[in-house]
């Protein structure tokens, strides 16, 4: 799943403060936390209010697409909805919004969101931990399904480094507030010593010992295109 | 492990029992004070070369190939260039081993290095694009291929360096460590330098384990100035085991009212115990030397090493 931070409201109001009519546009397909209707509603009515404490006339009306960053499916639910719509407020991914760009070239649209990464959710605790970054070489089968590309906070390839102590990682996970400042840190267990671990219980001690050569970072340079699919 | 090329090899390749110093720049333009260290280093006459720091804990600070070369210029002081892979991709790494190559260095000390985030520069993008190992693999390559990862070839005359690389006897549990200064060796390392030891214990344990690997190891140590530098190790340096009884006979040490007394005490104490630490670890056939981290101690150098020496 795409996981996405709700954006301050200030930048929101700044972004649409040339307009007066303003669809929030939400999306049901992938993205954590939901961002669907019921996300959109509540947008619409946060906006409206803040707008008018600050003596500003915005007016705000809700929708939501199966899956934003479909263009097919963005393209014919948006259409019916844009009539008198002078901007639109995504609620998707950077993804969506893009997409959305794309297929309504005359219709200004604005992020609701900061993208942060695609990542796997742990309900029982409400955490969303980044999972991968999409490098385009998978190598989960030789690490016993962890990813060193993201769970390692150097990428490495041959780890664990020198940062590793009793199985800790030297950089922790950093949490940060709306201004982006960081108020917690928590520590983080080292990908590579995971990945030794995982490999031994499963008797690949042989794939932890063999030595991984430099990746081609061309396959990852992006941007990238698929085609026939 | 490949031919010598430094002297820091030629000495281990004779059979010798070498000691390496440490230098440390700083985010400086000025390298009196480092050059004054360095004098002090090689005016011992038993440090055989001197590690160059590369923006150590990913603190800023001035190059170690331009402070290599110029201590290497004004002192004679044979170096060992530190390189991180933190701050440089590889095409970089390449292009300042060339330069280290024609400015006739001899030794590198290929390094993952720290986070950015370590350091006093947070917000600087993390390279990494190769690991402490794969630099190993891009030196041995240029050295023995005369080529660089791409395939590219140099032109000219090859680099000839001897290359260096980390270790930690501290690291728990050690077979993880030990596997990987095996993909270290394979690709190429000549020499290991470990991370400090107290404990002579886990040098020894250490050393029994590696002694498959054909590469030569120097055990890193830090002969403390004071009972609170060596506190500091035992608190705030993770992973790094103070013996108790190390620590007890310098804190009773720094209980001492006079001044000059102490000081005198903590020498001989560090004399004491690191001459038998060396002693007990030389004897193992794969420990070559050691690597001195006594940056602002030179007092302790020579007498450790004498004792030694005298057997
Ligand atoms: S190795 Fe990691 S980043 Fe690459 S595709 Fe697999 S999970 Fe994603
Ligand atoms: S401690 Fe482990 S996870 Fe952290 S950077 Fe080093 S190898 Fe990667």
């Amino acid at each position: 799943m795409i996981v996405t931070k709700e954006k301050p409201v200030e930048e929101i109001l700044e972004y649409l403060a040339p307009y007066k009519n303003v669809l929030v546009l939400g999306c049901d397909g992938c993205t954590q936390p939901p961002r669907g209707l019921k996300q959109a509603k509540m947008y619409a009515m946060l906006i409206e209010m803040a707008a008018k404490l600050r003596h500003k006339d915005i007016k705000c009306r809700a929708a939501t697409v199966a899956m934003q960053c479909d263009n097919y499916l963005c393209s014919s639910t948006v259409h019916p909805q844009l009539e008198g719509v002078d901007a639109v407020l995504s609620l998707a991914c950077g993804i969506g919004v893009q997409t959305f760009a794309e297929v309504f070239p005359d219709v200004p649209v604005y992020p609701g969101q900061d993208t942060v990464f695609a990542g796997s959710q742990e309900r029982e605790n409400g955490k969303l931990y980044e999972r991968c970054k999409a490098c385009g070489d998978c190598l989960l089968g030789e690490t016993g399904g962890i990813c060193p590309v993201t769970a390692c906070a150097k990428g490495l390839m041959n780890g664990p480094c020198g940062g590793c102590v009793e199985g800790k990682c030297e950089v922790p996970y950093e949490i940060r507030d709306e201004k982006g400042e960081v108020i917690k840190m928590i520590e983080r267990d080292c990908a590579w010593y995971r990945i030794y671990e995982r490999l031994k219980k499963l008797g690949r001690l042989d794939l932890y010992r063999k030595y991984r050569s430099p990746r081609d970072r061309a396959v990852s340079a992006w941007p990238r295109l698929l085609e026939g699919v | 492990m490949g031919q010598a090329f430094s002297n820091l090899m030629k000495n281990i390749a004779e059979g010798k029992f070498v000691y390496t110093g440490e230098l440390e720049a700083h985010r400086s333009t000025d390298l009196s004070e480092v050059i004054q260290w360095a004098k002090t280093l090689k005016a011992t006459g038993k440090i055989v070369a001197a590690n160059v720091t590369d923006n150590p804990q990913s603190v800023g600070a001035l190059s170690s190939l331009v402070t290599s070369y110029i201590v290497q210029r004004e002192t004679g002081l044979e170096t060992v260039y530190q390189l991180r892979c933190s701050d440089r991709n590889r095409l970089a790494l390449a292009s300042d081993l060339l330069g280290a190559a024609a400015l006739g260095l001899k030794n590198v000390l290929a390094l993952t290095g720290d986070h950015p985030k370590k350091g006093d520069t947070p917000e600087a993008m993390p390279v990494f694009d190769l690991d402490g190992t794969q630099l190993v693999e891009l030196i041995h390559k240029m050295v023995y291929e005369g080529r660089d990862l791409s395939g590219n070839e140099i032109h000219g005359p090859r680099p000839q360096f001897n290359i260096g690389a980390a270790a930690n006897p501290n690291f728990k549990p050690l077979e993880a460590e030990v596997l990987k200064l095996e993909r270290k060796a394979e690709v190429g390392a000549d020499f290991f330098q470990t991370q400090v030891v107290f404990d002579v214990n886990v040098a020894l344990e250490f050393l029994d384990a590696v002694s498959h690997i054909k590469a030569a190891f120097l055990i890193g140590i830090f002969p403390p100035r004071s009972y609170n530098q060596a506190e500091y190790f035992a608190k705030n340096v993770p992973g790094v085991q103070v013996p108790k009884d190390f620590l007890e006979s310098f804190k009773k040490i720094s209980e001492l009212p006079d001044k000059t007394e102490r000081r005198r005490k903590i020498d001989e104490y560090n004399i004491e115990y690191f001459a038998d630490f060396i002693k007990q670890v030389k004897k193992k056939p794969v420990c070559k030397g050691i690597h001195v981290m006594a940056v602002g101690y030179p007092e302790v150098v020579n007498p450790i090493i004498e004792k030694v020496e005298k057997g």
